[in-house]
């Protein structure tokens, strides 16, 4: 713990290093294995890539790609079998969890409650890591999540039911605890899933925003080509654990590329943004 | 947003105290003899000025050598199981989770029975052999909630409804040790089958007891309480939990300990009381809130008053001779286990 002290928390005390990459992820590789004597049954080979803060990176792959493992390793939550992953110069995963819930919030699919609870108490749960264990929340941790929740636009739904609000709402509650936890980098794992095409791009709209306004390096897990064009500076592509590129979405996105990774036809043209747009083309079609 | 307190949270807990006292009082006067509230203010402002001698020999001795200590050890049996059930249904991800559901009160009481048994050939100071008991109860609990915590485990995750099978069959295999050994030794055991299967508060301990019993009450619970913001993260699950910052094996630990600890200590004075720990747990949660830092305490007290109650009906119900309070309790509880497990599927 001797590092906390040494470490910016304030979002604008890190901003110092600015031009600096703030996540740095170094050939990192991890294998799954049932048993240790049987050879694994899925490896992640090395990878790298480097985020500045503000910037939105999207981990993009079909299924059983190594997405999620990899952003298991960015969390802390898995140690990488060679290679590091620093966070502002610390390896996230010999962090206490209590530091690392301090610098890196994880918003993962969904969220399940044993015992119902109204969305103000689920966002100050991300005041947790703040705070020593037994204390009452303080004033600066209300502030702190009512600003949370009105910056994901959800001021309205505090007192509302946990259960009893829509997944698109949910979602958004979600995401505010994440913010109320103040970290350096957000972790997001295929947070559109249970999405529809509004509440996808209102979702990915605040990101964007939030992700300029409070300089966060944000890591998205995706399968949505188009949301990851729209949206990212930056694109990691995987492939049966495997990176296969780093890069903008345009030099990404090539046609025979994504169709090798997708394994689906497809066509790729230039969007109305400016960005690479993909449709999707029947297999079927002479 | 109306967060917790310490102001909001120490009126809740004066409430239930009051309701505590406003409970004793009853249990004080009710029984086999009828006491007079007159004659009970009465004794107990003289103990309070210190006057003992002048306090009725009658009465007196009902009071304080009989129906007193009785209370004394309900409320600290309600009040550890009742704060063990919350500690495993948070721990366990499982609202119908219960030392007795679970079986790990049966699994004290083995650890118990065993302890008797084995007792007389150790020849150990006498201030010892009184401890073995609740030594051997609270290894009997801790091996059992760890052969449920195994038996629930479904590809790495809990499962709660093979958690509360396992739970159940584990119960009524210990069960049925405990009926093979109280039928082939029962020598240095002067308490019944029904006593460890169903619980009772009739016997009376040495002073020693008591005090242990109080000591190992407030360090155990008071180390479930230092973990209190931890198990309201852990409800979503342990994945979430610790991406939030809690440090999931070590709350593990802490609460699987104590709470067993609790277990035994309960079960070692009282044999197994059914359903203390669920229903206590519940009726809070829908009062005051599933927060923990209100949750524990008033689930402590919550349980104090629910045993020193059920206790008061076991004693008075077919007066003189009385039932075993486990009995009184699970009247109200199976019901009520069933009510929420139909709600929970609905």
């Amino acid at each position: 713990m001797s590092s906390s002290s040494a470490f910016a928390r304030n979002p604008s005390d890190a901003s110092r290093s600015n031009s600096e990459a703030r996540l740095s992820v170094e050939q990192v590789s991890y294998a799954y294995s049932a048993n240790p004597a049987q050879a694994p049954l899925f490896t992640l080979e090395a990878t790298s890539f480097q985020a500045k803060p503000g910037e939105i990176v999207a981990i993009l792959g079909p299924n059983a790609s190594g997405k999620s493992t990899l952003l298991k390793l960015i969390a802390g939550a898995l140690a990488p079998m060679s290679g590091r992953i620093l966070l502002n110069g610390f390896v996230t995963h010999s962090l206490t969890p209590r530091t690392r819930a301090q610098r890196i919030a994880v918003v993962q699919q969904e969220s399940t409650l044993l015992f119902p609870a109204r969305a103000w108490e689920f966002v100050l749960q991300g005041r947790h890591a703040h705070g020593r264990s037994l204390r009452f929340e303080s004033e600066d941790d209300v502030l702190i999540a009512k600003n949370a929740l009105a910056q994901v636009g959800a001021a309205e739904l505090s007192d509302r039911w946990m259960d009893q609000i829509s997944g698109g709402e949910k979602q958004r509650v979600i995401l505010a605890r994440a913010l109320a936890q103040q970290p350096l980098l957000l972790l997001l794992d295929e947070p559109t899933l249970h999405l529809d095409i509004a509440a996808q791009v209102g979702l990915l709209d605040s990101l964007r925003r939030l992700a300029a306004a409070n300089r966060y390096t944000v890591v998205v897990v995706t399968h949505e080509l188009n949301l990851a064009a729209e949206y990212s500076d930056q694109v990691v592509l995987m492939q049966r654990g495997r990176c296969l590129r780093v890069g903008p979405p345009s030099s990404i996105y090539q046609r025979e590329l994504l169709e090798q990774v997708f394994q689906t036809p497809l066509s790729v043209e230039l969007g109305a943004s400016g960005r690479p747009r993909v449709t999707v083309l029947s297999a079927t079609q002479p | 947003m109306r967060p917790l307190t310490l102001r909001r949270l120490l009126l809740q807990c004066l409430l239930l105290v009051l309701i505590l006292f406003i409970v004793v009082v009853i249990a004080l006067k009710f029984g086999a003899v009828p006491v007079s509230l007159y004659a009970l203010g009465r004794d107990v402002l003289r103990f309070l000025l210190g006057q003992t001698s002048q306090i009725s020999s009658d009465y007196g001795l009902i009071i304080w050598n009989i129906r007193g200590p009785r209370i004394l050890l309900a409320i600290f049996v309600g009040a550890s199981l009742s704060v063990a059930g919350t500690s495993f249904q948070a721990l366990l991800r499982n609202p119908l989770a219960d030392p007795y559901v679970l079986g790990v009160s049966s699994g004290a009481s083995v650890g118990a029975i065993l302890a008797l048994i084995a007792a007389p050939y150790l020849s150990l100071p006498s201030t010892l052999t009184a401890l073995l008991t609740p030594v051997g109860a609270f290894l009997g609990a801790g091996a059992t909630i760890a052969a449920v915590y195994v038996l629930g485990r479904r590809e790495g995750q809990i499962d709660s409804t093979t958690l509360l099978l396992g739970g159940v069959i584990t119960g009524s295999f210990l069960s049925a040790i405990i009926t093979l050994l109280m039928g082939t030794v029962t020598s240095g055991n002067n308490r019944g089958m029904v006593f460890w299967l169903m619980g009772n508060l009739s016997t009376s301990f040495q002073k020693s007891v008591y005090w242990f019993l109080g000591i190992g009450f407030f360090v155990a619970a008071g180390a479930i309480y230092t973990t209190a913001t931890d198990l309201n993260l852990l409800l979503a699950g342990e994945k979430e939990a610790m991406h939030l910052g809690v440090d999931v094996r070590r709350v593990r630990l802490v609460v699987y300990i104590a709470a067993s600890f609790l277990t035994g200590l309960a079960v070692s004075v009282s044999g197994s009381i059914a359903y203390v720990g669920l229903i206590v747990p519940h009726v809070m949660r829908l009062i005051f809130g599933s927060d923990h830092r209100t949750l524990l305490p008033t689930a402590a007290f919550g349980g104090a008053i629910a045993v020193v109650f059920a206790d008061t009906i076991a004693r008075t119900v077919v007066a003189p001779t009385e039932i075993a309070v486990g009995a009184v309790t699970a009247i109200v509880g199976a019901p009520l286990f069933i009510y929420l497990l139909r709600r929970r599927l609905a």
